[in-house]
């Protein structure tokens, strides 16, 4: 029962993480994460003068464009710029930079199943490349309910069309809860219990949405470890890291 | 700080409305302190929701829905179709949403609204869904079908929001069921080059070689009925069904999805943190 899935891997773990900043030279912050053999590559340009006609100018707005790696855009590009969108939101300063835009390109290199969640690592990676002010880090997970009912997470992109349903979570990421000092019992849960968001696709009973949260949750902390190192050893140089 | 309860005359009910602009999360929170929101509701509520099928007397199946002031449109037509290689037994569904500038100002003509293409895929994972292992979707594409490898259905699901004030998604996915349920499948007859012509009203005797290929005018069966809830969190407070006014000062928004077995269709929530176990919401 162990060894269920097509490349050998187990039930909880994830495939090779890779992360790489400053791929780009033109661009204020750049990074390129791949899970396994899928590839995004985030760049960010800004912070830009002035905002678009319908936000709000007394925050900063942030802008979101995806490019697919083939084909014209269409409607589910857009969607996964608004989730984008939104997410990043809710991650950055907003307030220290009123009236300016920021803009953050994602381009898809290659997609091998769970492509949001490495869309929004890739685009965490390159926010902090280019020093955008962050209230904290977000990292994302796909998990997916496989036919005996239990929780299989980062899929390939066959398991992720054969399953049943999935969902993509995007976990809050704070420096307290990497370092535990002291209680994080601010309110009544810990701030890193809190989801950011969440997008399912197909049919699944509660329970095992819930299951897919804590699994998810508990990954998130690998995760997390992984971006922080790959952040603290490309400070000076140039050289790629892998994860 | 202004007054907030205006009691009549005409000087402090213009306060109350400038404050209300100013401070539009003020105004909201301090409705919130006594639980409750600006046009009366109690958190937990949602507005009133009205549903009129048959609205469109032209279009094979059509439904209007509206929850509070928000109002959509769909329609259902079917076309015939020869399917495609792969599936040879299964119909095909479009779905459209179109958000015309009547809906909403900030919606101008040469200026989409961004939430547009978002609530038209949402709508159409939440109602095809097709997977292949096993079948999880509100219709059975195999029901669309009326001549193996020949004829199928295509249905053409076309959703107009016509005023736009929040629960937008709630909104379509109610009118759009409503219209499947509404559907009735037009008569169809084979004419003399082979191909399927669709007859309107009863069959008549006609030319030689003609007969209805499906006898009766039947209905489409849905699986599992799928419906929504939006609500937007704000601090510790969850909001049913917001109005667009109070979707756009809060952030945060969470659309849940159930089906008529209570399995979780969709849990989409875009935006800020929130505190785990919202099964308070469902």
């Amino acid at each position: 029962m162990e060894v269920d899935r097509a490349d050998g891997r187990t039930r909880n773990q994830l495939r090779p993480l890779a992360c790489t900043r400053c791929t780009l030279n033109r661009a204020h912050g750049s990074a390129t994460w791949s899970q396994g053999e899928t590839k995004v590559l985030a760049a960010v340009f800004g912070p830009k003068a002035g905002t678009k006609k319908n936000e709000n100018p007394e925050k900063a707005c942030i802008e979101v464009i995806w490019k697919p790696k083939t084909g014209q855009i269409g409607k589910p590009e857009k969607e996964y710029e608004m989730i984008l969108k939104r997410t990043l939101q809710s991650i950055c300063l907003l307030t220290v930079n009123p009236n300016t835009t920021t803009s953050i390109i994602v381009q898809v290199v290659n997609d091998d199943g769970a492509l949001l969640p490495c869309a929004i690592n890739a685009a965490c990676a390159a926010l902090v490349d280019a020093g955008i002010p962050l209230k904290h880090l977000a990292v994302a997970i796909c998990c997916c309910l496989a036919d005996g009912g239990y929780v299989i997470l980062d899929p390939c992109k066959l398991e992720e069309q054969r399953t049943k349903a999935f969902a993509y979570l995007v976990f809050p990421n704070l420096l307290a809860s990497v370092h535990r000092k002291g209680s994080l019992q601010v309110e009544v849960e810990p701030v890193e219990h809190g989801i950011i968001t969440s997008v399912t696709r197909g049919v699944m009973p509660v329970e095992d949405y819930l299951r897919c949260l804590e699994r998810g949750r508990a990954v998130s902390a690998k995760l997390s470890e992984f971006l922080r190192r790959s952040m603290q050893l490309q400070a000076p140089s140039d050289s790629p890291t892998a994860g | 700080m202004s007054p907030m309860n205006g009691s009549g005359d005409l000087s402090s009910e213009m306060e109350v409305d400038a404050f209300r602009h100013l401070f539009p999360l003020r105004f909201h929170e301090r409705h919130l302190l006594e639980s409750i929101r600006p046009d009366g509701r109690p958190l937990g509520r949602a507005r009133d929701t009205t549903l009129a099928l048959g609205a469109v007397a032209s279009a094979d199946g059509s439904a209007l829905a509206k929850i509070g002031c928000t109002t959509m449109l769909a329609a259902i037509k079917m076309e015939v179709m020869t399917p495609t290689v792969e599936s040879p037994d299964e119909g095909c569904i479009a779905v459209e949403f179109h958000m015309p500038p009547i809906c909403s100002p900030i919606v101008r003509p040469g200026r989409p609204a961004e939430v547009a293409p978002v609530v038209s895929k949402q709508l159409s994972d939440t109602i095809l869904r097709q997977v292949v292992v096993t079948f999880s979707g509100m219709i059975d594409l195999k029901d669309l079908s009326l001549v193996s490898g020949k004829a199928a259905w295509m249905a053409y699901l076309d959703i107009y929001c016509l005023d736009a004030d929040g629960a937008l998604f709630d909104t379509a996915l109610l009118s759009a069921v409503a219209a499947f349920c509404h559907l009735k499948f037009p008569m169809v007859s084979l004419n003399d080059d082979g191909r399927l012509v669709v007859v309107s009203g009863e069959s008549k005797g006609g030319k030689s070689g003609k007969e209805a290929v499906n006898k009766e005018q039947r209905k489409l069966n849905l699986i599992s009925i799928p419906f929504s809830l939006t609500c937007t969190l704000h601090k510790n407070y969850i909001l049913a069904d917001p109005t667009a006014e109070e979707e756009s000062i809060m952030e945060t928004l969470v659309t849940v999805v159930l089906d008529s077995s209570l399995r979780l269709v969709s849990f989409y929530k875009p935006g800020g943190p929130v505190l785990a176990f919202t099964s308070a919401v469902m």
